[in-house]
């Protein structure tokens, strides 16, 4: 099938196109040079046109996320969608059931996104869930930050085993890249416990948040990963936060990235640093320090972060963080799910309504702006919401538009927030106003780049995956300041949508479902020696500590209907 | 008021979802229009006449509407589902959630109704004469904002877990009461008539509890604050005399109250 994209407004910027009118050839599931005669041709004219969204951190599939909708009946109810021809059913408003998950992230003109945060153990769940997530390109990130194995072995200083046990894990699990979250906290609160800061160690093991962050920045490394080691940072929600922040955001300084494939050049992902821009020490001296962090991400060349913005919604909070949510959950006094996976990790889920009437939920909100309009590169900020903790993906156009529309954030802080926004923040004090071509930065070339997928996702270059976005708003008649309610809608509901060159959304709706979506994995081999010998040592703890059977815990590749490997080192 | 009258026919096997039978959604249609008006049967959406003969005239105003269901309806589920003004009158039973999530306007069932009635309501008058299931005046399963207004009438028995969350509004039940009434209650008034199981007030942060009948089992996290004459509460003398308790001390920052008569319930008083 071919297509011809006519008359479109142009943003992409990996291919340096900043709104021009260009047309964009597609054929076999790729974007060409150009098309024979015979190909559809969408017309575009008065219509922006960007490469397919890349979301590198969200929670859609897997144990945590079903607890979530287990555990909120009320939030099913408040989103129903009715089956339709050719399409499921679905319901949930901040946990979307899995195919209205795909169906929504498509709407939006988003092609792929990432789930944060897989428990090793339960890979398997997580990829039956892709598997009934239709349309959008996908991975999984294991944790690794509290798993026993890493923390033995970095204990032992043995970088070699680390690295070795850290690869396997990737192609046991399918997984993508070395997420780390709250290290050395969550095997912690196995004891009932926390650590604050990173030189708190773990129980038994002895291991500190830094030495696990270092440990597994190297191993990224050398195991030539093409993303970089994906951060959640110890202390998370707390005031005071910050100066834990920064801390861990210079241990992997001075490592030098080293990925096989794609062209990633920095060694850190900080996620959702909304979180941990926090000064003060209660929540009465609470104050931002998001400008102190982006001051940091301004000067140094090594972190990427995503921002975790709140969207000031009644959401469902989930993480591998289990103290903080059990921190969340006296806070609120809202219901709480709590998970404990074996030597991996752990997990909690509790909703949490973030009010604009309430002073901590607004001064959140202005926080994650804060952010996004200080950090001056948008080659270093990705959006997120880390959907659904501050808010659900659903919400990404409405961020779009506070981005790019500094009317409509002076009406948020005048009429719909409460004044700790502009008494805790220095959001109000800021006019800067995205760019569409900025927009499509975060939203779509950092965070390909970032996660080494450049190649083929987040641009429209001969070569890439046909996954585009088409959206009704018209720039050159068109003032996104002054007519963000018009902004909003157009990127919530876009009017074409391509995913491997198949039109999958028309006018706002899927008409079409096309491929099952890819799972890319990771495929590196440290040292195929070391690592027979790590196995071993691996099923002699199944044996003694696993609920499972070690034959039963590897993915295999029959779970993954479109498997799609990334190379890392092979040795 | 304007009477629209509409008479069951056979009640089908798998459930009726009547939620379009408000006077809201009659408002300002012709009898035409009311008959073609979709009322769910399973997965499947039909017209209301197919399940119900339609007469009577309506208004522009939903508030001088009155619906009569002139017949049994124990298989529709939802009938006044979200209304905000007028009638309607149930002249036999009907299934569940009868009245869930009413704003406004005055519901009356002859007959018995099933679970769910008067869920997460939030203003208007919802009587049942006969008994009803489980959950009166509840909150939607998983949700912690159950019934924050309006007044619910069961002249007969109900099941478990009235009131559960109630955050507002007053709710009476004439006869007797199974397990766990007002629990979780955050705010409100509960008032039994009759007898109950066990665990009143499990839970409870706030709100008002008051039986008049006796209570078999009573919860340990109640604190006796002695015997109250006459108490007045939310502006309405209630009479008699009862121990007063304050709970559920189980739950942080609970300040609930428990009156239990005193005729019956001694085993229940500390002293």
């Amino acid at each position: 099938m071919e297509h011809i994209i006519k008359n479109g407004i142009v943003y992409d910027p990996l291919n340096n196109i900043d709104g021009e009118k260009k047309d964009i050839c597609v054929k076999d599931g790729k974007i060409v040079d150009s098309v024979s005669d015979d190909a559809n041709v969408i017309d575009a004219s008065g219509k922006i046109i960007m490469p397919g969204g890349v979301d590198p951190h969200t929670h859609i599939a897997g144990a945590k996320v079903n607890v979530g909708r287990m555990i909120r009946p009320e939030d099913s109810k408040k989103d129903v969608m009715g089956r339709s021809a050719g399409k499921r059913g679905g319901s949930g408003f901040s946990v979307p059931s899995t195919f209205m998950t795909g169906y929504r992230y498509a709407q939006m003109g988003y092609t792929t996104a990432m789930e944060a945060a897989m428990p090793p153990l339960l890979a398997r769940h997580t990829h039956e869930e892709f598997h009934d997530t239709p349309i959008i390109d996908h991975a999984a990130y294991p944790l690794f930050g509290n798993n026993w194995f890493i923390m033995q072995y970095l204990k032992e200083g043995d970088l070699d085993k680390t690295a070795a046990y850290a690869s396997w894990l990737l192609r046991a699990t399918k997984g993508y890249t070395i997420k780390i979250v709250n290290p050395a906290g969550t095997e912690a609160w196995a004891w009932g416990g926390n650590v604050h800061g990173i030189d708190d160690p773990a129980p038994y093991f002895d291991v500190t948040g830094a030495e696990i962050i270092k440990g597994l920045a190297e191993v990224n490394e050398m195991l030539g990963l093409p993303h970089a080691i994906h951060l959640h940072c110890n202390d998370l929600g707390h005031p005071g936060n910050y100066e834990t922040t920064l801390k861990s955001f210079d241990i992997p300084k001075g490592i030098k990235a080293n990925p096989t494939t794609g062209s990633r050049d920095k060694v850190l992902y900080a996620t959702h640093v909304q979180f941990h821009s926090y000064g003060g020490t209660n929540w009465r001296d609470f104050v931002s320090e998001a400008p102190k962090v982006a001051d940091y991400v301004n000067k140094n060349d090594h972190i990427v972060i995503d921002v975790g913005q709140v969207t000031l919604d009644e959401t469902t909070t989930m993480t591998a963080d289990g103290p903080m949510e059990y921190d969340l959950h006296s806070l609120n006094g809202l219901k709480w799910a709590n998970c404990d996976v074996e030597l991996e990790t752990g997990s909690g889920v509790v909703p949490f309504i973030y009010s604009g009437k309430a002073p901590v939920p607004s001064a959140q909100w202005a926080i994650g702006l804060e952010l996004f309009l200080l950090v001056n590169d948008p080659e270093k900020i990705c959006l997120t919401t880390d959907s659904p903790n501050a808010g659900p993906f659903t919400r990404y156009p409405r961020v779009m538009s506070w981005l790019m529309s500094n009317r409509y954030r002076k009406d948020m802080l005048e009429n719909q927030v409460h004044k700790w926004a502009e008494r805790k923040t220095s959001v109000a004090t800021l006019d800067r106003e995205y760019s569409f071509y900025e927009i499509a930065q975060i939203s779509r070339a950092t965070p390909a780049t970032v996660l080494g997928l450049s190649d083929t996702k987040g641009h429209l270059g001969v070569g890439a995956d046909a996954d585009i976005a088409i959206y009704a708003f018209n720039p050159e008649t068109q003032d996104p300041s002054a007519d963000y309610v018009a902004l909003e809608e157009a990127l919530t509901r876009a009017s074409y949508v391509l995913k491997d060159g198949e039109i999958v959304v028309k006018d706002g709706e899927v008409v079409n479902i096309g491929m099952p979506g890819r799972t890319y994995w990771v495929n590196s081999v440290y040292d195929a020696e070391l690592e027979t010998q790590i196995v071993g040592e691996v099923e002699k703890m199944f044996k003694k500590y696993y609920s499972v059977n070690f034959a039963n815990y590897a993915v295999q590749d029959e779970y993954l209907p479109r498997s799609t490997p990334v190379d890392g080192v092979i040795l | 008021m304007s009477e629209i009258i509409l008479t069951p026919k056979e009640q089908p096997l798998v459930p009726l979802e009547a939620n379009n039978v408000t006077p809201d959604m009659f408002a300002g249609k012709s009898l035409d229009e009311i008959k073609n008006l979709g009322i769910w049967n399973g997965n499947r959406q039909d017209k209301l006449s197919k399940f119900f003969d339609v007469e009577g005239e309506s208004s522009d105003n939903p508030s001088e509407i009155k619906i009569i269901i002139d017949g049994d309806a124990h298989n529709t589920k939802r009938i006044g589902q979200g209304m905000t003004a007028g009638e309607i009158f149930v002249k036999g039973n009907v299934s569940m959630y009868v009245g869930a999530e009413m704003k406004g306007g005055k519901i009356t069932v002859e007959g018995n109704a099933a679970s769910w009635p008067g869920q997460n309501m939030e203003g208007g008058e919802l009587t049942v004469m006969g008994n009803a299931g489980d959950y009166v005046g509840s909150a939607y399963r998983g949700d912690w904002r159950g019934m924050s207004g309006g007044l619910i009438t069961i002249h007969g028995n109900v099941g478990n877990e009235i009131a559960e969350y109630m955050l507002g509004g007053k709710m009476v039940i004439k006869g007797n009461v199974a397990i766990m009434p007002g629990v979780h209650m955050n705010g409100g008034l509960l008032i039994i008539e009759g007898n109950v199981v066990a665990r009143v007030g499990g839970e409870m942060k706030g709100g008002t509890i008051v039986v008049k009948g006796v209570i078999d089992e009573f919860l340990a996290g109640f604190k006796y604050l002695g015997i109250e004459r006459d108490p007045e509460l939310e502006g309405e003398v209630i009479e008699g005399a009862y121990h007063k308790f304050k709970g559920d001390l189980a739950t942080k920052g609970s300040s609930g109250l428990v009156y239990a008569a005193v005729a019956g319930n001694g085993h229940i008083a500390p002293y």
